[in-house]
């Protein structure tokens, strides 16, 4: 690997990538890039980002060593990147006040998110309410009932959620939803996308604003904890907290980058959400890039005890870093990403998000693998409060005993 | 020139009418199109059900949702078309998003096309700029492609889909998705000009959002034809075959008045 991949930019990474949306949305799409090129090196851009980062969402984040965990993790050293302590719990944050400001630049009143655990949603109603401008949230009826209390935050910050009632009812359906409000609404509203999938140019210019965890975390590394890790891992969705930050890392070719996906029921069963351990490149939502389907090119529904991870795509980059073999992809069941949320709680005081609970499990499998001399820096992307009903259903927690 | 552009550029108007195979089976679907065609559409578009169609309104999606659960497979299409196309001489295109295509296989998807008596495709989220492969195919097999150009393409964007178009130019009537809309945006007025002013030997349709006759002899008097879905899959799901070819004729008869 002499060229960087660092360097890497849309709109196709490799073969993945691209843009496969209506002709009514190719004006916006290159309104929404020329404006993000020229801001990306605009210096008053970069201070109003470097200055909410700061003094709003509380970056630069911390990293945190897991000793206690770290025993049942074969004596790896385990450090969590503290993503769950951004201002409203998780790494969308970062992209969302980019894209805010971008949505600003560009004169638009009212901006649509879709969400899956709602983490995105909350944050783009959260940047709404700070920037004065509409929010209307997208979310699968299945997911408004399994993370309720996240549709009540973003109701409360002033945003309308709207239930989703089409196909599986959750963030694949979500994004549907919101492409179509999208090409009716396309002048007065931007699309902010949560996640690195999507046309051009949202995968690069989403990736671009979560970097800023692996710039952080990479240069904490060197500075505070003795040098690079031996591995980077974060769990994947749609791949934004992963790619956030194994991009500082890219070309540390001595660090290995490993991302974990749902498993659902089991790696061995066809309830799962292991977009790049069981799909086949296709073109979904706007990008080619791995994909969940059958034979026919349908969509198939994925499966997974976690709203963020229950999507049957992935970024184009994900998939790109996959087929170069640079970056390794796993699968984690719900079964274990739960035992490794109460591990976690129980074990630092730090309760996670089911989405961040599956690089966690992962890394319990890692450390064992990689041995006590190994060092494994975690993406903790979120902060579990959303998840305390479907845990304490999960673990039996409320009621007399 | 290709059976569909000759079919368009006959005189006086014409009306380009959609219909899902497979809704709700695939034998209905295709007594459906059969019936569109004696009725009087010019020109049938066959639509492919595709799990997360993003360019379509609530009744498409309910009708190609339908069509899925009662079991539609990609590889019937074929034969679908093949018994409208044996049974009726309109031109018949088939619409479909584009994953399913690149499954199948753009090659595979094209011979078969070309077998069965179609005239060619009609690519809602396929972009002139991504579609290399389709070009080079379609090229081989001299089959319709139809690209969109929307409220928003530039002139330049309108340029190329004209140039690349063949059979027709699909004009986006007004900004979202398929569905009946009361006043139709006198965008679709500015779209149909564009097109024009590419390239004035290109035939162009207006699509999205045409519910009456009146609207679809409106656009008659600046385009090539109007295109017509949402209205006619709810006349079917309403009363079937018959209500379907009631609609088809009240719009034709609109047309012609
Ligand atoms: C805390 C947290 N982590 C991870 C994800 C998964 O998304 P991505 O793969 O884009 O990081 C989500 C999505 O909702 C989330 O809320």
């Amino acid at each position: 690997m002499s060229e960087s991949l660092r360097a890497q930019t849309g709109p196709y990474f490799g073969e993945f990538g691209g843009r496969f949306v209506p002709e009514s949305l190719i004006a916006a799409l290159d309104e929404l890039e020329a404006t993000y090129k020229a801001a990306k090196v605009d210096p008053t851009f970069r201070a109003e980002l470097a200055e909410l980062h700061k003094n709003y969402t509380g970056r630069p984040s911390i990293i945190t060593e897991a000793k206690r965990f770290s025993e049942y993790a074969g004596g790896a050293r385990i450090l969590l990147k503290r993503e769950d302590l951004n201002h409203t719990g998780s790494h969308k944050i970062n992209n969302v006040l980019g894209q805010a400001l971008l949505a600003k630049r560009m004169g638009k009143k009212r901006i649509i998110a879709e969400t899956g655990a709602g983490q995105h949603g909350v944050a783009s109603a959260t940047a709404a309410a700070l920037f004065g401008l509409d929010c209307v949230v997208y979310m699968g009826e299945v997911d408004t009932e399994r993370q309720a209390l996240n549709v009540a935050r973003m109701r409360l910050l002033g945003a309308e959620v709207i239930p989703v009632t089409t196909g599986s009812r959750t963030l694949k359906d979500a994004i549907n939803e919101a492409l179509r409000d999208w090409v009716t609404n396309v002048d007065s509203t931007h699309y902010l996308l949560g996640t690195v999938a999507g046309p051009h140019p949202f995968p690069e210019m989403v990736r671009d604003f979560h970097s800023v965890i692996g710039n952080e975390a990479r240069e904490q590394m060197i500075r505070d904890f003795g040098g690079l890790p031996t591995a980077v891992a974060a769990c994947v969705g749609g791949g934004s907290n992963a790619i956030g930050i194994f991009h500082a890392f890219l070309d540390d070719e001595d660090v290995r980058l490993i991302g974990y996906e749902a498993a659902g029921d089991g790696m061995d069963t066809d309830r799962h959400a292991a977009t790049l351990n069981f799909g086949k490149p296709g073109v979904l939502h706007g990008a080619r890039s791995y994909i969940l389907q059958d034979e026919d090119g349908q969509t198939v529904e994925s499966h997974s005890i976690s709203a963020g991870l229950d999507y049957p795509g992935v970024g184009p980059e994900h998939s790109w870093l996959k087929d170069l073999g640079r970056a390794e992809y796993f699968g984690i069941s719900d079964a274990e990403a739960m035992y490794a949320l109460k591990l976690l709680s129980q074990t630092e005081g730090i309760i996670p998000a089911i989405e961040t609970a599956h690089a966690l499990a992962g890394a319990l499998k890692l450390g064992k693998e990689l041995g006590a001399d190994s060092t494994v820096l975690i993406n903790l992307s979120g902060r579990g409060d959303k998840d305390m009903e479907t845990a304490a259903k999960y673990f039996g927690l409320i009621g007399s005993k | 020139m290709s059976k569909t552009a000759a079919a368009l550029s006959a005189p006086g108007p014409k009306l380009i009418g959609y219909f899902p195979a497979g809704f709700p089976t695939l034998a209905e679907s295709v007594e459906a199109a059969v019936t569109m065609c004696e009725a009087g559409v010019d020109v049938l578009e066959f639509g492919v059900p595709y799990s997360d169609p993003v360019m379509d309104g609530l009744v498409i999606q309910k009708a190609t949702e339908e069509a899925l659960a009662n079991g539609f497979k990609l590889r019937q299409l074929f034969d679908a078309v093949k018994q409208v196309t044996s049974r009726v001489s309109k031109p018949v295109l088939v619409m479909t998003y584009w994953n399913p295509v690149l499954q199948y296989g753009i090659e595979r998807f094209a011979q078969d096309l070309s077998d069965s008596g179609a005239a060619g495709l009609i690519t809602p989220d396929l972009i002139p700029d991504e579609a290399a492969e389709w070009l080079r195919v379609s090229d081989e097999l001299k089959l319709d492609r139809v690209f969109l150009v929307a409220p928003t393409s530039t002139d330049e964007r309108a340029a190329v889909a004209s140039r690349l178009s063949r059979g027709f130019v699909y004009a986006v009537s007004t900004m979202g998705i398929t569905g009946a809309r009361e006043d139709l945006d006198t965008l679709a007025r500015g779209v149909v000009a564009k097109v024009r002013k590419a390239d004035p030997e290109q035939q162009v349709a207006v699509g999205i959002g045409i519910s009456t006759s009146e609207q679809a002899s409106e656009v008659n008097e600046y385009s090539d034809g109007a295109i017509v879905g949402s209205v006619f899959v709810r006349a079917y799901s309403q009363g079937g075959k018959d209500a379907l070819a009631s609609k088809v004729r009240e719009l034709v008869a609109g047309l012609n008045k």
